[in-house]
């Protein structure tokens, strides 16, 4: 049936791996576009990577953050979402580069492996690096060390891998071991986009990013998702979401990002669902999303 | 009329007044601001018609609806069939009775209306909608068998809607695919519970529904699908454009993008089609200003300061930079807003957008503006003054300037000609540069009505079905 999860599973605690059955997204999506989800009637309309295809689905990575990923956490296999659309956005760039650097965290671990498939099918060779605060968190490693020429690790807090984030791990293989990038992109929270980015800018790597702006209806009717890149206003949705991750102004794009704070923990603490440790994530700032 | 002048003035009884919610009480609720007319007062109103013989407010009306013959039979108390009679041209008239700016249709060139007030056809053809669908007399017409041939009509709003109602009575088969996860286009995101309740637009939905019309929701077409491939896979024979104007307008100042500043097509949808009004009890969230201010003087910025006033605001200011007579607004709802309370800072125009270290709108600054010679539009040009510029502290903005072309369908059909502001070049039925596909509404003139994107539904149909017919002679 349309928009039905054929399988959920999940991945390390917190990070869902959903398959949809939806047979035309599937054959149009390219590598970088997303879907907007809405789990009921009354869901907001949030806007998700794809991060996989086959002929007649589409798979998406969703973390737990506030009430409507919560209610998509908490969807099963057989159970059939009220909207889904897409595939919206411009795909991503993708060419043959030479040696491309690749960097997720959280859902962009999933979110950026139709990139390195792509990047890889286009004759890249790819490096790629993930993130996740402990070891635990680490999912996809698998998948990521098939299609990469090097995959490296980093947590948080050292249990596996660097003990760091993405982007101390570009200043180490550049630095310290004298690797050469033609090209970057990263995907997760904004912070750590923000981070990636600010640390290609002494390599002068041209670096993409993926903005996951709020959205409403991901057509460009709305102007929700504007964010300021290279000094001029783009929408998210239909200028990007790919974006020179040098030029994106993202002081403006985290206060844009945290608009409804308030609204969103008042509306997950009603949800019965609600995870108290999740929440207390929220407070302690560990996650910007 | 030397006629007329020899006769003893004649006298008529006044227009009847629609009763409605008091200002102060409707002004914090999103219930419908008029009642709508009592079956008495429909009649009593019916019966100011003078009958003309040649009737102006029928060449008044974009769809030519047969206004004299439905008020008479008002007259009659034939109310069902009054508005049989209306949905012989108009698919959706409990929608136009709301939101048609008939002062300057219909009514607007009423014979009565020369020496009195017009009557009060907008009223009346609520009137007959309304109680048409409260008795559940949904009596489908007859529709004949299908023809075999296949409409997609894109976009769910009025000329979307227009063009599927007039084909399937013609014997197509029409598939409406819609974007959102709702049906009705403008008249479920843009505009307000207030002035026209969503359960209404269901209802009309409903009924094309059950005439046979198919929706895919969901569908962005120029992604999921393009337009080629309508033709080439899906096995359509001609497809209607009626997607809408699409892109809000920024007025490029500084501060535009601070948390708390947004499109009125953001806003109105946040409230409209995502219920945000509700929230929490509706997932999306909406900020309150305390004090908003909003940009611009059409009904979309008229719309957006009575749903502010409604979402807890104390002040909300609407900043114009023309003067009062010029507003494009309809005087109901300009009206309307001034009588809730909504405050009108004319011939002023933002400059900048202040903000807090966390990026919250706090303040803004206006230019102020006279009024110069006339433009191409007729109307006098507004020219700022030099140096002559004011502040006040806001909360909130809401900037309902208009908007541009959305260029999704027309990026992924090359061969489809469009203007240099990215609208779609039609003649006028509504044929486009390319065979078999017909746009209207707001994604060909820009921002307009509901009436008239239904007008141009209308021809469209009429072209489509014209050029299908002489196909199949071929």
């Amino acid at each position: 049936m349309l928009y039905e999860i054929l399988n959920k599973t999940e991945e390390v605690p917190n990070v869902y791996r959903i398959e949809i059955y939806e047979p035309d997204i599937a054959k149009k999506a390219k590598p970088g576009q997303f879907i907007i989800l809405m789990s009921d009637e009354v869901s907001e309309r949030i806007p998700i990577s794809i991060a996989d295809t086959s002929d007649e689905t589409i798979t998406v990575f969703v973390q737990e953050q506030g009430i409507s990923s919560a209610k998509i956490a908490n969807m099963q296999a057989g159970e059939v979402f009220y909207s889904v659309v897409g595939p919206l956005g411009l795909p991503a760039v993708i060419d043959n580069f030479g040696t491309v650097l690749l960097g997720g965290g959280c859902y962009g671990i999933g979110g950026i492996y139709p990139l390195a498939k792509a990047l890889k099918k286009a004759g890249n060779k790819i490096i790629t690096i993930l993130e996740a605060r402990s070891s635990y968190l680490l999912y996809f490693e698998e998948e990521f060390k098939v299609i990469s020429d090097e995959l490296f690790v980093a947590t948080s807090d050292g249990t596996k891998g660097f003990t760091g984030q993405v982007h101390d791990v570009v200043d180490i293989l550049v630095n310290e071991r004298n690797y050469k990038f033609d090209h970057a992109k990263f995907m997760g929270c904004t912070f750590m986009m923000m981070n990636c980015s600010n640390a290609t800018v002494p390599y002068k790597i041209p670096t993409m990013v993926a903005l996951n702006a709020i959205m409403l209806d991901g057509t460009g009717m709305c102007g929700c998702c504007r964010v300021s890149v290279g000094g001029e206003t783009k929408f998210a949705c239909v200028d990007g979401p790919e974006f020179d991750g040098h030029v994106v102004d993202w002081d403006l794009m985290m206060k844009r990002k945290g608009s409804y704070l308030q609204e969103e923990m008042m509306a997950y603490q009603k949800d019965p669902h609600v995870c108290k440790a999740l929440e207390q994530l929220y407070l302690e700032g560990e996650c910007d999303d | 009329m030397t006629e007329e002048s020899s006769k003893p003035k004649p006298t008529r009884p006044p227009r009847v007044k629609m009763q409605e919610q008091p200002p102060e009480i409707r002004a914090k609720n999103f219930l419908e601001v008029p009642y709508g007319y009592t079956p008495e007062e429909a009649v009593l109103e019916a019966q100011r018609c003078l009958n003309c013989k040649k009737p102006k407010c029928v060449e008044g009306c974009p769809v030519s609806v047969k206004i004299p013959e439905f008020v008479a039979l008002i007259v009659e108390g034939k109310f069902i069939d009054a508005a049989k009679k209306i949905k012989e041209t108009n698919v959706l008239p409990a929608v136009c009775g709301r939101v048609c700016p008939q002062e300057s249709q219909c009514e607007g060139t009423c014979i009565l209306g020369r020496k009195f007030e017009p009557v009060a056809i907008g009223n009346l053809e609520r009137f007959v909608a309304d109680y048409q669908r409260l008795a559940g007399e949904l009596e489908l017409p007859k529709i004949p068998p299908s023809n075999g041939k296949k409409i997609a009509v894109i976009g769910s709003g009025p000329s979307g809607l227009t063009v599927a109602g007039d084909l399937i009575l013609l014997g197509y088969e029409v598939t409406i695919f819609e974007a959102f996860h709702k049906g009705g286009g403008v008249l479920v995101y843009g505009i307000p519970e207030f002035r026209l309740p969503k359960e209404i637009v269901e209802s009309e939905l409903d009924y094309l529904e059950k005439l046979g019309a198919k929706f895919s929701y969901n569908h962005v077409i120029g992604t999921i699908k393009t337009i080629d491939e309508l033709f080439e896979k899906d096995g359509f024979d001609a497809v209607y454009i009626g997607v809408g104007a699409g892109l809000p307008s920024f007025m490029n100042i500084p501060g535009e993008n601070l948390t708390g500043v947004y499109s009125a097509n953001e806003y109105l949808t946040r409230s409209n089609l995502m219920k945000a009004y509700l929230f929490p009890k509706y997932d999306t969230p909406i900020l309150k200003g305390k004090h908003v201010t909003v940009v611009g003087g059409g009904n979309v910025a008229m719309d957006s300061a009575r749903t502010a006033l409604r979402l807890d605001s104390e002040t909300v200011t609407l900043v114009y930079r023309r003067a009062k007579e010029q507003m494009p607004a309809r005087v109901e709802e300009l009206h309307h807003a001034e009588q809730e309370g909504v405050i009108l800072k004319l011939l002023s125009n933002p400059v900048e957008i202040f903000g807090d270290e966390d990026g919250n709108v706090i303040r803004i600054k206006c230019q102020r503006y006279e009024l110069g010679e006339p433009d191409d539009s007729g109307r006098r040009r507004p020219v700022p003054i030099e140096g002559d510029y004011f502040e006040y502290d806001t909360d909130m903005v809401v900037i309902a300037i208009g908007g541009n072309a959305n260029p999704l369908i027309t990026a992924t059909t090359p061969d489809l000609e469009k203007n240099k502001w990215g609208y779609i070049v039609t003649d006028v039925s509504g044929r486009t540069s390319k065979k078999f596909v017909y746009a209207g509404g707001d994604i060909v003139t820009g921002s307009a009505t509901v009436i008239s994107a239904m007008g141009a539904g209308r021809r469209a149909a009429e072209a489509i079905h014209q050029d299908l017919s002489e196909k199949e002679e071929e």
